[in-house]
């Protein structure tokens, strides 16, 4: 397998990290890699691409998953293309499936590793949510694939060649809006930094406790465990584990959250987890680098005010 | 209407899961099962668009014949039948080969509308959905968390990174469900009862061979052993020297 595309999400002028990563995540595996990409702007970020060729997508309708993903498909068999890859982002997820089965190939979702041993591709997934680590041999004739957020390290560098490729066929299905989620709110499946919260916190009205620590970080998101989210404390679009998001951030900070396996198995490739919980036999102690074990309305705070001083500073 | 919701056999999500001495399998002996927590929640929207618009909803899974007692749960919840496509090896059954035996069933049977949960919770592909949909040539839609369908089609919202997106889509469609769409109902006394009496068909589907080969499947790696702070200045000072994330 020498040649990959691999599609390109862009915002504001610029590729989405998560895209990058998955450049990143092919490159390392050693193939060559052609972006894809399409929508208003995709001109202005072409040339910005650390990839050996750019191909635009033109024509189609306002971002129909139809068309690109059948658009993806006719540029990996036109380019002689081994596979395709893209971050396991929102979108990412909806397309990638649909690239797949125009190249009637199978999809490796949400990897965490893709090698090389000899010849064979070596991919690395989890199952259960992360309880079992699946490390999978890809057999058929095109390797389909979507990498997770924050865990391939982000190719750079530019791109000379820029090409384009018409969509054509039928747009099923059209967005007709978009409801802004607020002042730039980090993704908490995208963001460096996840503060989460659980029961402990006694209230929905606790959590102010953990939006202000994510407020001090600045790159930070709010996390929710499960049991939160089923009392309608939090939006389900914050929980962390099994039935919610599966994150690795740099750092996570879980408060008053006791550790229920289906959150673990969520949260266990976060790089650094700090746990704080009144309760020192929590289990989520089993999988924290730092325990404080402490009341969290009277440490939280106080870790904030040190926090908000650091970044301050730098 | 024609209904159709998709259901998956999962092992329970509070469930340990461990790994067979070889490291290829997974021990199933007395694993406890339930219906993937997202396609509860699709049998409810089937179910639901039927008391709504009228029809037919049918249960449709992969799975083993022995599941049979949680898809009798999904015909006491509302199903009205049920065909279960037999595959002992449903849980490493990959995305393709499980969409293309579905798809067969699905084309078999004729339908409207096709609901399944977003993602199954224990391969985690969320795949079966959008490839469904493109190998039978109808809209997707993903991950919904609310949803409007009509004559000839339907709008629906789902939440993404960049805020709640609205789509408009036609019919037939593949719709995914996401966790708020609804509340799963739960089975009553009177339901059970029903279920006993509502048709439910095995099938032996033909089946592509998988495309992915399993090389090794493992625990999590331990995380490395962790200690105990005593304050907030000690626990900075690691963050900032140790762990180097601050």
């Amino acid at each position: 397998m020498t040649t990959l595309v691999v599609f390109i999400e862009h915002t504001g002028g610029s590729a989405r990290r998560s895209s990058l990563e998955a450049l990143g995540a092919a490159q390392a595996a050693g193939a060559t890699c052609i972006a894809v990409l399409t929508g208003p702007g995709a001109d202005g970020v072409a040339g910005n691409i650390p990839a050996a060729k750019a191909v635009i997508l033109t024509g189609g309708e306002a971002y129909s998953p139809d068309q690109v993903a059948a658009g993806v498909a006719e540029v990996v068999r036109a380019q002689g293309a081994g596979g395709f890859l893209a971050a396991a982002s929102s979108l990412g997820r909806d397309l990638a499936p649909r690239v797949a089965a125009h190249l009637d190939a199978t999809l490796f979702s949400d990897c965490t590793a893709i090698t090389t041993e000899g010849d064979e591709l070596r991919v690395t997934r989890s199952w259960l949510a992360g309880k079992v680590i699946a490390t999978l041999t890809p057999t058929g004739e095109f390797f389909c694939a979507t990498t997770r957020l924050n865990v391939f390290p982000a190719a750079e560098g530019s791109c000379t060649e820029v090409g384009e490729h018409p969509l054509g066929g039928e747009a099923r299905v059209r967005v007709t809006a978009i409801e802004a989620a607020g002042e730039a709110k980090l993704d908490v499946a995208e963001a460096p930094v996840v503060v989460a919260g659980g029961r402990g916190l006694g209230s929905p009205e606790g959590f102010q406790i953990v939006e202000a620590l994510a407020d001090a970080f600045g790159n930070a998101a709010v996390g929710a465990s499960r049991a939160v989210v089923d009392a309608g404390w939090r939006p389900h679009s914050e929980q962390v584990g099994q039935t919610g998001k599966v994150v690795s951030p740099q750092l996570y900070i879980a408060i008053g959250i006791s550790g229920a396996i289906q959150h673990l198995a969520g949260m266990r490739t976060s790089g650094t987890i700090v746990a704080i919980n009144k309760d020192p036999d929590a289990p989520i102690f089993k999988v924290a680098d730092y325990g404080l074990v402490a009341d969290a309305f009277e440490v939280v705070p106080q870790l904030t005010e040190a926090v908000r001083a650091i970044k301050s500073q730098s | 209407m024609q209904i159709i919701a998709c259901v998956k056999r999962v092992p329970t999500t509070d469930a340990a899961v461990s790994v067979t001495p070889d490291g290829k399998g997974l021990v199933t002996d007395g694993l406890p099962y339930m219906i993937s927590f997202y396609d509860e929640i699709a049998l409810e929207q089937a179910v639901q668009t039927k008391e709504a618009l009228g029809g037919e909803v049918t249960v449709l899974s992969l799975g083993p014949a022995s599941g049979s007692k949680e898809i009798r749960e999904c015909l006491a919840k509302g199903g009205d039948k049920a065909v279960v496509l037999t595959d002992d090896e449903w849980m490493t059954r990959d995305a393709r080969a499980t969409a293309k035996a579905l798809v067969a069933e699905i084309e078999a049977q004729g339908a409207d509308v096709v609901f399944m949960g977003k993602v199954a919770t224990d391969r985690d592909n969320a795949s079966v959905g959008p490839m469904v949909a493109t190998y039978l040539g109808w809209a997707c839609v993903t991950d919904v968390v609310a949803l409007e369908l009509g004559e000839g089609g339907g709008t629906a919202k789902v939440e993404t990174e960049a805020g709640l997106e609205t789509l408009e889509f036609s019919l037939p469609a593949v719709i995914t469900t996401g966790k708020g769409l609804n509340e799963p109902r739960y089975a009553g006394l009177k339901g059970i009862m029903a279920a006993k009496k509502k048709p439910l068909e095995e099938k032996t589907p033909e089946l592509e061979a998988n495309q992915a080969m399993v090389a090794s499947l493992a625990p999590p790696p331990p995380r490395k052993e962790g200690r105990l702070v005593s304050d907030v200045n000690e626990l900075i000072d690691a963050l900032r020297n140790e762990a180097q994330v601050l």
